[in-house]
């Protein structure tokens, strides 16, 4: 039987066609897309003005699904590609949306890099611990301990803490929230939008299929109910203080929030200085 | 306009001559031989308002063009052997997005680390079939400092024609020498541009082919174009399942490049009128190849040359059809035999093919060439 959907508010701003998406139920990225798209819509950004990149994994999909120039690069690669469309175009708002394995693994040179130069894109990065798109292999954030496809005694490798990372690396902003924070999400990516410079949010996102039920969390309801329970706001904590550990609390809020000039700024700046003789 | 001489090196004259062709974003990452041209790309860019910027490596440097490229940009990087090995995934994300970007190898002597100083020709099939799955690249070789200007504008503008990855594979002591440059008065240098759609973004096909070409909305066009490396549609949809969008796909980024092949040929023929044996060759060895044919002319040896000034697409109809005459074929290339394959599949076994080659970190002497002609005409 055909079931005529009905339109939704938020329809213009996906590629309707597109829809149904490919994540799993109980998948955190749909709160996250949500979450991008009414902060998109409370700035009244121009869509013809905006650029979404996505590196590869289930994050990656994002980009193929918002109604706007959208950019499924390979994999690691969304932020080197997002800094050339950025400084070819800097009309261009440029969004970089992808997972903790994309960026952080295979991409986790150009993500320092990029903070270092302080390229004006905001950086959404979804860490839901693990590679959710090929099974449910170890990350660089998978927590010490934690159970998957490729560490099945438990982790023993040390995470990244996110956040801390591009604090060091020089992003101009920095937040963290899980799914739970939806409101606090879209606020925060309203920010870093209007944020001049390297911004970057990271969001801690459940993965039932393939982290969850590995790690005693079957249900996304368990992992929302742990948000809830762990979930400590600390607004301007030094980063370094914000490690995440299994069972442990999870430290959010935005932790940097400064100004430098960007990149683009530099290159103008440049191009001023060496006007052709 | 007046024409302007000029003394450069060809990796300057590769550089100005891109900025001819329009290029206003470079993106690279050092490596020798090929520094010379980022080097000389970060002082000159700024100065034409574009923009120079080092990376953190090849894999970036090629992502960032492809970014570049799709904010509307014309845009180029140089690297050499490993750093172009680094490249090759992205190469085939250009390819299958059909993105128009421009790729200076300077090619060193390989594998691996090799010779970074010295000359290598071993590149030819890594430009071809470096990266993983079925598509098709162009590929120019200059032998000159003038031919590094003149066919690099050619490379921007096949880049665009075809919205395709071309790659100008230099060699370590083209880069290196310098020479006598011409420039035409500008007026005289055609320039392609970036077709772009013409219809309203309800009715546009981002990848829906108008004469073999699907014209390219770039980024804040307002037709909000979906790109992936996944297979696509016309629209740019992933369509991951449907193995007729596959063949539908792979054929179009072939098949424009394919039989489009006798338009992007670019070959040089001398003393080819009469000749009986040929010498094939590209680059700098062309140079010393010329220099064998004229040897041997002056021993009455009925000998040519046949340079490559475009290696990929393959101008298979063109050898297939000279060996009516030809019946004696030397490839004379800075490696182990990759043209010489090429050339032998052409002909479909109407003629011998001989390899000459070199191995890396010298180029062959006219007189070497020379003996093999001997050798060749003498049947041993």
């Amino acid at each position: 039987m055909e079931i005529e959907a009905r339109a939704n508010p938020m329809d213009k701003y996906l590629r309707a066609d597109r829809i149904p998406h490919i994540w799993c139920s109980g998948c955190g990225l749909g709160i996250v897309l949500n979450a991008f798209l009414h902060a998109i819509e409370e700035l009244n950004i121009d869509l013809d003005k905006l650029a979404v990149v996505s590196g590869i994994g289930c994050t990656g999909r994002i980009a193929g699904y918002i109604n706007t120039d959208s950019y499924h690069t390979t994999h690691g690669r969304a932020i080197p590609f997002a800094t050339g469309l950025k400084l070819a175009n800097p009309e261009m708002k440029v969004v970089v949306i992808s997972g903790d394995g994309d960026l952080f693994a295979i991409g986790g040179n150009h993500f320092i890099h990029a903070a270092r130069r302080n390229i004006d894109i905001t950086v959404i990065g979804v860490n839901n611990y693990n590679y959710g798109m090929t099974g449910g292999q170890l990350g660089p954030t998978t927590p010490l301990g934690a159970r998957t496809t490729t560490s099945p005694y438990g982790n023993i490798e040390h995470p990244f803490n996110l956040c801390h990372v591009a604090h060091a690396a020089g992003a101009v902003y920095v937040a963290r929230w899980t799914v739970l924070h939806a409101i606090r999400l879209k606020n925060s990516i309203k920010e870093a939008l209007n944020k001049r410079g390297f911004s970057f949010i990271e969001v801690i996102a459940a993965c039932p299929t393939t982290y969850g039920r590995r790690n005693k969390m079957p249900d996304a309801l368990d992992e929302m109910r742990f948000y809830r329970e762990h979930s400590v706001i600390k607004h301007g904590i030094d980063p370094s203080q914000a490690n995440i550990e299994i069972g442990k609390e999870i430290v959010v809020g935005k932790f940097v929030d400064i100004e430098k000039p960007t990149f683009n700024e530099a290159v103008e700046e440049l191009k001023k200085k060496v006007k052709k003789k | 306009m007046k024409k302007e001489i000029r003394f450069w090196n060809g990796s300057i004259a590769v550089s100005e001559g891109a900025i001819v062709a329009g290029c206003r974003f470079f993106a690279g990452y050092p490596i020798t031989p090929a520094s010379d041209i980022a080097e000389y790309m970060a002082l000159r860019l700024p100065q034409e308002d574009g923009i120079f910027i080092q990376m953190e490596d090849e894999i970036a440097s090629i992502a960032a063009l492809l970014g570049a490229s799709w904010g509307g940009a014309k845009v180029m990087t140089s690297t050499s052997g490993p750093g172009f090995s680094l490249m090759q995934e992205n190469v085939g994300l250009a390819a299958v997005t059909e993105t128009p970007l421009v790729i200076a190898e300077v090619q060193r002597a390989g594998p691996s680390t090799g010779m970074p100083t010295l000359v290598g020709q071993g590149d030819v099939m890594q430009s071809r079939w470096g990266s993983h799955g079925d598509y098709e690249t162009i590929v120019i070789s200059p032998s000159s400092p003038q031919e590094s200007f003149d066919l690099v504008i050619r490379a921007f503008n096949l880049a665009e024609l075809y919205r395709v990855p071309v790659i100008f594979l230099m060699d370590e002591c083209i880069a290196h020498m310098s020479e006598r440059v011409v420039i035409p008065p500008k007026e005289e240098i055609e320039v392609v541009e970036r077709i772009k759609p013409n219809v309203s973004p309800e009715k546009y096909m981002p990848f829906q082919p108008v004469n073999d070409i699907a014209p390219m909305a770039t980024a804040g066009m307002g037709y909000r174009v979906h790109v992936t490396g996944l297979t696509h549609n016309e629209k740019g949809y992933p369509m991951t399942t449907s193995p007729e969008v596959q063949e539908w796909m792979v054929r179009h980024i072939c098949d424009k490049i394919r039989k489009n092949e006798h338009k992007i040929r670019d070959i040089e023929e001398y003393r080819m009128e009469d000749a009986e044996i040929a010498i094939v060759a590209f680059g700098i060895v062309g140079r010393s190849a010329k220099a064998a044919v004229k040897m041997a002319r002056r021993h009455r040896i009925k000998a040519g040359l046949i340079r490559l000034k475009t290696i990929w697409p393959f101008p298979e109809s063109y050898f297939e059809s000279m060996a009516d005459s030809i019946k004696k074929f030397i490839v004379a290339e800075i490696n182990y035999g990759q043209i010489k394959l090429e050339v032998e599949r052409a002909v479909h076994g109407k003629a011998s093919v001989e390899l000459l080659p070199k191995f890396g970190g010298a180029v062959h002497q006219p007189m070497e060439i020379y003996q093999k002609i001997k050798e060749v005409k003498n049947g041993n």
